[in-house]
């Protein structure tokens, strides 16, 4: 049997970034997300990589635009206040089509807000954030195992599709001990020839431009852009289903959240009610078409978020208004018990589902 | 037997350029190339060009380039040459870049000993958005944005950004330079060369500051721009070589 290692949710990310072969790391210290700069820190210059704390995000970003862009294996990572200054870098290495890894464990906000745990990045993390039609992929672990696994997959899901992937998680996730293996993961190697390296013996020039004059060409990049998207939606969904075959109700939650669901889950099987958790996984590209799979013999759904309701709208538009969607979330760092979410679950049955 | 005495470096692309009559950027690239060409870099170097006038570099220089945000150059090259250190990575940058929007850049990766070469063209205003007012624009000069003159009770004071810089123990060449005429083009090229040369030889951080003209955001001619230059810029900016520490 593979070896466990009792770690924390941030210090997984960065072992499992080593083991994927990332040999650079740029990034800032930020609550909750300091031990994986720490991590970093200690452990690239044992395996010969290298490891510089930046004077800003703003510049963490743009040294992995540039290493990125080198043909460099490379990740980042901040909390929630430190994700809004790599808006800029993001946009422009979503433009450049450079593959890299960037880890948001978020926090209360907005503002400098708390750091106890939070999902309000939700919508900055799924719809851009930066300027321009682009997108981030963006894994929602909500184990430390996960945390390992999803960081390997994020690697190969950047180089293969040459697109920033997020990894998204929550303050209590970063800090939380759990075992972690780190065996078995396939890590997939990919050729850059498009890198800029020096010309060697190349005749023309690699040149990484996010510039586009000419509108049409400019639009032309930008359809280029759209079918990787629409590619990314068709193949690369991930989610996870629990009792959601014969569900009434169904809960939709991630990350953190898609825990303590799954406890209220269990307390509303224990008592009868039949109740489902779907857990989307990849936040971007949003499993649509499973959700709407999932939700088709249930009278309503109820989504739980860290934040005032920010998934929700995607939950609506997955399933296209067919069933009533319900919200329960709460926010600043605060945590809901199983037993809140469970009062939920009960007010919606008592009401036939809602409207 | 016909021998050729001049002719365009190979590190230049053979393409008119976009820069307006009389700027010097065309002749600060053409510097920069003979320098990549005399150390026979071309196939090593790697440029990072930033926003402004410039942003078109990537079309005239025949290396391997990446083009930055507004003033991340220095963190772009930073990034490019802890993948490959030993690369030769230069920046080119303007005012705007690299004394407002990136200055913390610019400063970080001095005060690291970033082994990169930076070039920093200063032509006292933001030329691509049209002549606005730049951290050197002259005390009294009229921008865009000081429509009655640079008032330092309000907008400050012009930044000397090579003795600023020179005081940081990472940065190991510091030079400002300007192209006016042939003996001072001469001079800029033997500096450029040298800040080239301390990265080869791993040394540090190297700056070189060239004085330059924008005669289109400053309403001259392309001659009266030059002696405006002379006789405001330089007495502003004085040539010098600020720093220059070797081994
Ligand atoms: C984030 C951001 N802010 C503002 C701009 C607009 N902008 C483009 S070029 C420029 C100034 C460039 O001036 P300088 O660096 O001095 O170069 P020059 O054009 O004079 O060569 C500005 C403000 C931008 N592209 N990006
Ligand atoms: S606007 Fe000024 S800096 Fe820009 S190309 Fe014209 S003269 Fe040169």
């Amino acid at each position: 049997m593979a070896e466990k290692i009792l770690m924390k949710g941030n210090e997984a990310i960065g072992e499992a970034a080593v083991v994927a072969g990332c040999k650079y790391y740029f990034g800032y210290p930020i609550t909750p997300q300091s031990e994986l700069i720490e991590y970093m820190a200690k452990r690239l210059p044992e395996v010969g990589g290298t490891f510089l704390q930046a004077e800003s995000e703003i510049a963490a970003i743009n040294m992995v635009y540039g290493a990125a862009g080198a043909g460099g294996r490379v990740m980042t990572s901040s909390s929630s206040p430190g994700m809004s200054l790599k808006q800029e870098g993001i946009s422009y290495i979503a433009a450049a089509e450079l593959p890299c890894v960037i880890v948001n464990i978020m926090r209360g906000g907005p503002g400098l807000g708390g750091i106890q745990p939070g999902q309000a990045d939700y919508f900055q993390a799924t719809k851009g954030g930066g300027h321009g039609d682009y997108h981030v992929i963006v894994v929602a672990p909500n184990s430390v195992q996960e945390m390992a696994e999803l960081t390997i997959h994020a690697f190969n899901l950047a180089d293969q599709y040459l697109n920033p992937v997020m990894i998204l998680g929550d303050g209590a996730l970063g800090q939380m001990m759990e075992p972690a293996s780190f065996h078995d993961m396939p890590v997939i190697a990919v050729e850059k020839p498009w890198a800029t390296t020096g010309m060697g013996e190349r005749s023309e020039p690699n040149i990484i431009n996010t510039l586009q004059l000419k509108p049409e060409m400019l639009e032309q990049a930008n359809n280029r852009l759209q079918k990787k998207y629409a590619l990314l939606q068709e193949k690369e969904t991930r989610w996870e289903e629990i009792h959601t075959e014969d569900a009434e109700l169904i809960l939709v939650a991630y990350g953190i959240a898609s825990r303590i669901a799954f406890t209220a889950v269990e307390m509303a099987r224990s008592e009868g009610l039949k109740v489902g958790l779907f857990r989307p996984i990849t936040l971007w590209p949003f499993p649509k078409a499973a959700l709407a799979n999932a939700v088709r013999k249930a009278i309503a759904v109820l989504t739980v978020e860290l934040s005032a309701g920010q998934m929700v709208e995607d939950v609506s538009l997955a399933i296209q208004c067919a069933k009533p969607v319900h919200f329960y979330g709460r926010t600043g760092g605060m945590i809901m018990s199983p037993k809140e979410i469970y009062e939920q679950i009960i007010k919606i049955f008592e009401t036939k589902g809602g409207k | 037997m016909v021998e050729k005495l001049f002719a365009r470096p190979d590190s230049l692309v053979d393409v008119a350029t976009h820069y307006c009559p009389g700027c010097q950027h065309g002749i600060i690239h053409r510097l920069v190339a003979e320098v990549i060409d005399e150390l026979e870099i071309q196939k090593t170097a790697i440029g990072v060009v930033p926003v402004g006038c410039s942003v078109l570099a990537y079309n005239y220089f025949n290396v391997d380039t990446q083009q930055a945000a507004h003033g991340r150059a220095p963190a772009v090259a930073t990034g490019i040459k802890r993948v490959h250190p030993d690369k030769v990575v230069f920046t080119y940058q303007g005012d705007g870049d690299a004394a407002a929007i990136g200055t913390a850049e610019m400063v970080h990766a001095a005060a690291r000993g970033e082994r990169i070469t930076a070039i920093f063209v200063n032509n006292a205003i933001y030329g691509m958005t049209g002549g606005q007012l730049a951290p050197t624009t002259l005390v009294d000069q009229v921008t865009a944005t000081s429509p009655y003159g640079r008032q330092s009770s309000s907008a400050g004071w012009p930044i000397r950004l090579s003795e600023m810089l020179a005081t940081l123990d990472g940065a190991k060449f510091i030079a400002r330079v300007c192209v006016n005429d042939p003996a001072n083009m001469a001079k800029a090229k033997t500096a450029i060369k040298t800040a080239f040369q301390v990265q080869i030889r791993g040394e540090g951080f190297a700056m070189v500051e060239v004085l330059a003209t924008c005669p289109t955001n400053w309403g001259k001619s392309p001659i009266e721009a030059k002696k405006w230059l002379k006789e405001n810029m330089i007495p502003q900016f004085p040539l010098n070589v600020y720093k220059n520490i070797q081994g």
